[in-house]
């Protein structure tokens, strides 16, 4: 998209060279892990390895829904659970945080630079007992054993609100000046004039989202098998050793398919509306 | 003093209402275990007992005793550098090479260079460096005449810590290379033409006085994200490299927390680590703010 001004041919070819070296550096392991879960239990345990499978099958993944379903509680239990709490987190941390970034962005009130500093905080403060005291926090709002305890928590993303103020920054301060004084209210702006504006954040918003709450495992908030998450109960599978090399390959193959599917849907949002978005000065 | 918040408050009531529901999960959520967890770094501290409060002592045997900490420090700073810095700078440029290109393969390589983000697999990462004659490493290497005996890459003193920047390189990529391909493609267009008309003649002006000055709020984005995950590293790494990696040589300040706060439940000790960590990472956020000439706020 960007650049009209002079290109050359052989810088072309450095270019392709460069950005297929370093593709292949990103996609290989990943490569790698989708042929081994498509490899039969045999050939996982051949040397040399191969990097490629001669006979693919199923298998793998049928053990793994075969392993799960020994379990208490039905396959499609945890996969609902997942996507209530996936949902649920993706659609509130859209509304809220695009709100919310919108205001951090462009309104000038008392506390805003607090509040500013705060998310910075929170996003470099990486602390071992952060885990703790979350724990006990939920646990006094009695959330604990409760979807809720995975879904609360996530909803106000640091990361999330901090990409959307930065993002919404950049819109020219006259637009939204204009817009009032045609006697719009902050909540029309936001919603009708700024974060139509804002499909690029908005869709990568959505994509960090989905992915970390598809991901997220029960871990101590949840003990009743009839709440956990698909990750937690994928993890429990490939954690219980080297006979299950394949079912954890495939479960690992299995949780990347919903991320990839969202993320190549928004990818192909964002590539629409910038052709049709014509406000910007 | 209570009438002049009021007055504020009712002027910018709309502002309150949108920002409302964020700030109730944030504080809840987040605000207030960061505040209960930072008196714990003053205690001994081991779960099940009541913390004991210890002044300064965690910090004192931390620069005075501890000299795996001082050895962590620095290999956390050679991960600072490589999967912070050069990666954030080889992100951009791919992320302004691929925004160059037709869409449908600028796509193609969003999606190449960002799905290790997405997927739980750097456990694969053992096999690629397995120490042995088959692991894909070493066979590629001895196929070519490299070298003719394997390398022990995860246990080798020598290339640990090599390994260990490798994978974080690759698992570096992500959030912030995301935003700068947001960035690229929230600029708007006719800027390139305005710029062309006022006598930018090549790539490089362009970048230089339109692209990048256009997306300084996802580059700073981006910075902050690369500070985190680079500075943090260490937790992901323990599991190719094994805990504790060879001579402590992949030991980070992360790994460092981890060994006394969920190895040994020396909790308070863990948290005095996990705050020098975040000076350290707050001091270089700030640099960078000073540098980049807009603060973050």
């Amino acid at each position: 998209m960007s650049g009209i001004a002079g290109k050359k041919k052989s810088g072309d070819i450095i270019i392709f060279i460069f950005l297929t070296i370093s593709g292949l550096f990103m996609f290989f392991p990943v490569y790698l892990i989708v042929v081994m879960s498509l490899k039969p239990q045999e050939e996982l345990f051949i040397f040399p390895p191969e990097i490629y499978t001669s006979r693919p099958t199923l298998n793998n993944f049928t053990e793994m829904f075969e392993a799960i379903r020994q379990n208490r509680v039905p396959f499609s239990r945890y996969i609902f659970n997942s996507l209530t709490v996936t949902v649920s987190v993706t659609g509130l941390q859209t509304v809220i945080i695009s709100m919310g970034g919108f205001v951090l962005a462009k309104c000038q009130f008392a506390g805003k630079n607090l509040i500013n500093r705060l998310i910075i905080i929170s996003l470099l403060y990486q602390s071992n007992v952060i885990y703790i005291m979350q724990y006990i926090v939920i646990n006094k709002l009695g959330l604990i054993d409760n979807l809720s305890a995975l879904i609360l928590p996530s909803i106000a993303s640091p990361v999330g609100i901090f990409l959307m103020k930065q993002s919404i920054s950049q819109i020219p301060d006259s637009i939204i000046d204009s817009a009032k004084t045609d006697g719009a209210g902050l909540f029309r702006i936001c919603w009708q004039i700024v974060l139509p504006n804002q499909k690029p954040a908005l869709m990568t918003l959505i994509i960090f989202a989905f992915q970390t709450s598809w991901n997220m495992q029960s871990g101590t908030f949840i003990f009743h098998e009839e709440y956990k998450t698909l990750p937690t109960v994928i993890n429990q599978l490939s954690t219980t050793g080297l006979t299950r090399a394949g079912i954890s390959m495939a479960g690992a193959v299995f949780m990347l398919i919903p991320p990839a599917i969202v993320f190549t849907v928004a990818q192909g949002q964002i590539l629409e509306t910038m052709t049709y978005s014509g406000i910007k000065n | 003093m209570l009438k002049k918040i009021g007055k504020e408050i009712r002027k910018n009531i709309d502002c309150y209402l949108m920002l409302l529901p964020f700030m109730i999960l944030f504080v809840i959520f987040t605000v207030i275990p960061v505040i209960m967890s930072v008196p714990v770094s003053f205690t001994d501290f081991n779960i099940i007992q009541k913390p004991k409060f210890t002044g300064l002592s965690n910090y004192t045997a931390l620069f005075l005793s501890d000299k795996i900490f001082m050895k962590s420090l620095r290999i956390t700073l050679v991960f600072a550098f490589f999967s912070g810095l050069v990666s954030y700078v080889i992100c951009f440029v791919v992320a302004w090479l691929i925004d160059g290109m037709p869409r449908k393969i600028g796509n193609f390589f969003t999606i190449i260079f960002y799905i290790p983000s997405m997927a739980n697999v750097y456990s694969v990462w053992r096999i690629i460096f397995s120490g042995d004659m088959n692991g894909y490493i070493n066979s590629l290497l001895i196929a070519t005449g490299i070298i003719t005996s394997p390398i022990q890459w995860l246990t080798d003193g020598r290339y640990v810590l090599f390994s260990a920047v490798i994978v974080q390189m690759w698992l570096s990529v992500g959030a912030g290379f995301l935003a700068m391909r947001a960035g690229l493609r929230g600029i708007d267009h006719t800027m390139y033409e305005v710029g062309a008309v006022e006598g930018i003649s090549n790539r490089f002006q362009e970048l230089v006085y339109i692209t990048i000055p256009s997306m300084k709020p996802h580059l700073i984005f981006a910075g902050v994200m690369q500070i985190v995950s680079s500075f943090t590293a260490g937790t992901v790494i323990q599991n190719i490299v094994g805990f504790p990696s060879t001579d402590y040589n992949a030991h980070t300040i992360m790994t460092h927390a981890y060994d006394y706060g969920w190895v040994r439940y020396e909790m308070g000790y863990a948290s005095a680590i996990c705050m020098i960590l975040f000076t350290l990472m707050y001091c270089v956020n700030r640099i960078i703010e000073k540098i980049s000439g807009k603060s973050t706020d």
